[in-house]
C-alpha cells in the first residue's frame, strides 16, 4: 500500500507523525516528510489513525 | 438493548456528529442513522473560518462531505435545521420538532456555543464566531475595512485580530485578564503570546474590561472599563464557549459543565454516549475528567464512542494528549497535554528573531505533563510521544537539551 500526501491539503500540523512516527515527520521547514513509501509491516493500524487524525484530510492509501 | 442495535440516533450535526455516523458504517453497521443538526448547513470545518475564510479574495466553505455523499453513499437519514429538543432515557427516545425518533444507541455531539456578552443584544456589528452564519458576516465586516475590536485575547479572538490585520485594517484587542491565555498556556507563555499581537500593529488591552456598546441600531463605539472608548464597526466577542446541553434538561443524563461519561464515553444512560466538545470523560492517560474544545479530540471521540456503543462488550477507553492549534500572524502555536503545571519551563527561547522557535515544557510532580511551541512544528508532536509515553520530567528535559543541541 502506498501512501499518498495532497500536498496542497497538507498544512504540516503533524497530527499524523504523532500518531505514526515512523511514517511520518514534520521537518524543520515545516514541511511533512514522508519515511516511509509504503505502509510498513505492522504499522497497518497506526497509518489508518494517521490518516482519520489528519485535519486536513490530505493522506490516503493507494494500492 | 437487544443482542446488537438496531437503530443509530446522533444529535450534532459537526466534526464528532459526522465521524460518529462514518464510523458507524465502516463499522459495518447497516441499520438505520440518523443524524440531527440544529444548523441549516451541511456539516463543515470549524477551525478555517477564524483563519484562511477571513483573508482577502474569494472564500473557501470548509464544507466536510456532499448531501449525496452523505445520504446516498452513507444512507444518512438527515436532518438539518432542527435542533433536538430532548432526549428520553427512558423510552429512548430523541424528539426533533413533533417527530420522536426512536434509538438504541444514541451519541450526543452537539458541541459547546459561544458566550455572549450582555448589552449587545440588537446592535447589528457585534458578533460571536462560532458558526459559518458568523464567519460570513465577520468577513463581510472586514470586507467593508471594519474598524475591529475583538473582546478576548483567547485564540479564536486572536485569530480574528491576526486576519484583520493581514488586511492591514485596524484593530483593537480588549483582555480583562493582565495576561492572555494564562489559563490556557500558563504566564510566560501568555505573556510571550501577546507580545505577536503587539509586533504586528493590534492594539492589545490587557486588564480591562468591556463597559458597554454604543451605536444607533449598528455598533460605533466599545466602551471599556478604564473609562476610554474604542471606535469601532465590527466587534467580535471571543469569551469563551459553553457545552450545549440545553436540551438535555430532565433527560437522566448526567450534566456537569458538560455531559458526564466513562472513560469509553459512555454516559450510564443505556445506549446513550457523548463526542466532542459537549462530553466531559475520563482520561485514562491524566487519570481526570477534562472536556476539549480541541478538534483532534472531537473527530476521534465520534468514531470511538459508536465503535463503544455498537460493541460494549469490547469497548475500548478512549484515552488521549490533548492537542490544539492557532495560527496567528505568521506564528503556528501548538499546544500539547495540560497545562495547570507546578512548573513551566522554557526549553528554547528564540523570541528575539522573527519566525524564532520557542519551546516551553509543563511539569506536574515528576512527569511532563505538557508542551507549548511557537513555530516549533518540528518538534511538538516529538513532546506528544513522551507525553503520551508518560515520560519522567527529567527524560524530558534531556530530550530538549539533545534537540537544541542538534
Ligand atoms: C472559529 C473556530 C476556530 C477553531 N480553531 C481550532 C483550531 O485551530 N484548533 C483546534 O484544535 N480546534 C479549533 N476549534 C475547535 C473545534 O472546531 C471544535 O473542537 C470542534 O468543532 C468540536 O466539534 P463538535 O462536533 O464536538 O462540536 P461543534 O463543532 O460545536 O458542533 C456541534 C453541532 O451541534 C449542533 N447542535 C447544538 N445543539 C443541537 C441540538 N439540540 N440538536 C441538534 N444539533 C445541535 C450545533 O449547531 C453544531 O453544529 C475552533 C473552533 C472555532 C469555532
Ligand atoms: S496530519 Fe495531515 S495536515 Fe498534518 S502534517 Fe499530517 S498530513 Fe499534513
Amino acid at each position: 500500500m502506498e501512501i499518498i500526501v495532497d500536498r496542497a491539503k497538507c498544512t504540516s500540523l503533524g497530527i499524523c507523525e504523532s500518531l505514526a512516527p515512523d511514517v511520518f515527520e514534520v521537518d524543520d521547514n515545516g514541511e511533512l516528510v514522508l519515511k516511509a513509501a509504503t505502509v510498513p509491516d505492522g504499522l497497518r493500524d497506526d497509518v489508518e489513525a494517521a490518516i482519520a487524525g489528519c485535519p486536513t484530510e490530505a493522506l490516503r492509501l493507494r494500492d | 438493548m437487544g443482542a446488537s442495535p438496531e437503530r443509530i440516533v446522533v444529535v450534532g450535526a459537526s466534526l464528532a456528529g459526522l465521524r460518529a455516523v462514518e464510523a458507524a458504517r465502516k463499522a459495518g453497521f447497516g441499520g438505520p442513522v440518523t443524524l440531527i443538526g440544529a444548523e441549516d448547513h451541511l456539516p463543515y470545518d470549524r477551525p478555517p473560518l477564524s483563519k484562511a475564510y477571513l483573508d482577502e479574495g474569494d472564500p473557501v466553505t470548509p464544507w466536510f462531505r456532499t448531501a449525496d455523499h452523505l445520504t446516498g453513499e452513507l444512507g444518512i437519514d438527515l436532518r438539518l435545521g432542527t435542533p433536538a429538543s430532548a432526549l428520553d432515557t427512558a423510552s429512548r427516545t430523541v424528539v426533533v420538532g413533533r417527530d420522536e425518533i426512536p434509538y438504541d444507541v444514541a451519541v450526543i455531539a452537539t458541541g459547546a456555543r459561544p458566550r455572549t456578552l450582555p448589552g449587545a443584544d440588537g446592535l447589528a456589528g457585534v458578533h460571536t464566531l462560532r458558526t459559518l452564519d458568523d464567519a460570513r458576516a465577520v468577513r463581510a465586516a472586514l470586507d467593508a475595512g471594519a474598524r475591529t475590536v475583538v473582546v478576548g485575547a483567547g485564540f479564536i479572538g486572536s485569530e480574528v485580530a491576526s486576519g484583520a490585520r493581514k488586511r492591514g485594517l485596524p484593530v483593537t484587542v480588549v483582555e480583562a485578564m493582565p495576561t492572555p491565555l494564562v489559563r490556557a498556556v500558563g504566564e510566560a507563555m501568555g505573556q510571550r503570546c501577546a507580545a505577536l499581537h503587539r509586533a504586528n500593529g493590534t492594539d492589545l488591552r490587557c486588564g480591562v474590561g468591556v463597559a458597554g456598546f454604543e451605536g444607533d441600531g449598528r455598533v460605533e463605539r466599545v466602551r471599556l472599563s478604564d473609562g476610554t472608548a474604542v471606535e469601532a464597526d465590527l466587534v467580535v466577542v471571543g469569551v469563551g464557549a459553553q457545552p450545549a446541553t440545553g436540551w438535555l434538561a430532565g433527560s437522566g443524563v448526567t450534566l456537569d459543565d458538560g455531559v458526564v461519561c466513562d472513560a469509553t464515553l459512555a454516559t450510564g444512560g443505556p445506549g446513550v454516549y457523548a463526542a466532542g466538545d459537549v462530553a466531559r470523560w475520563h482520561n485514562p492517560l491524566f487519570d481526570r475528567p477534562m472536556r476539549l474544545e480541541h478538534w483532534t479530540s472531537a473527530a476521534e471521540q465520534g468514531a470511538a464512542a459508536v465503535r463503544n456503543a455498537l460493541d460494549p462488550s469490547a469497548a475500548r477507553p478512549y484515552e488521549t494528549v490533548p492537542y490544539f492549534w492557532s495560527d496567528w500572524y505568521d506564528t503556528r502555536i501548538q499546544f500539547v497535554g495540560v497545562p495547570t503545571a507546578d512548573e513551566v519551563v522554557v526549553v528554547e527561547d528564540g523570541s528575539g528573531a522573527a519566525g524564532g522557535r520557542q519551546v516551553a515544557l509543563y511539569r506536574e510532580g515528576d512527569r511532563l505533563v505538557g508542551a507549548l511551541t511557537v513555530n516549533g512544528q518540528s518538534v511538538i508532536m516529538k513532546y506528544r510521544g513522551l507525553i503520551m509515553r508518560r515520560t519522567s520530567w527529567a527524560d524530558a528535559l534531556d530530550f530538549a537539551r539533545a534537540r537544541r543541541e542538534a
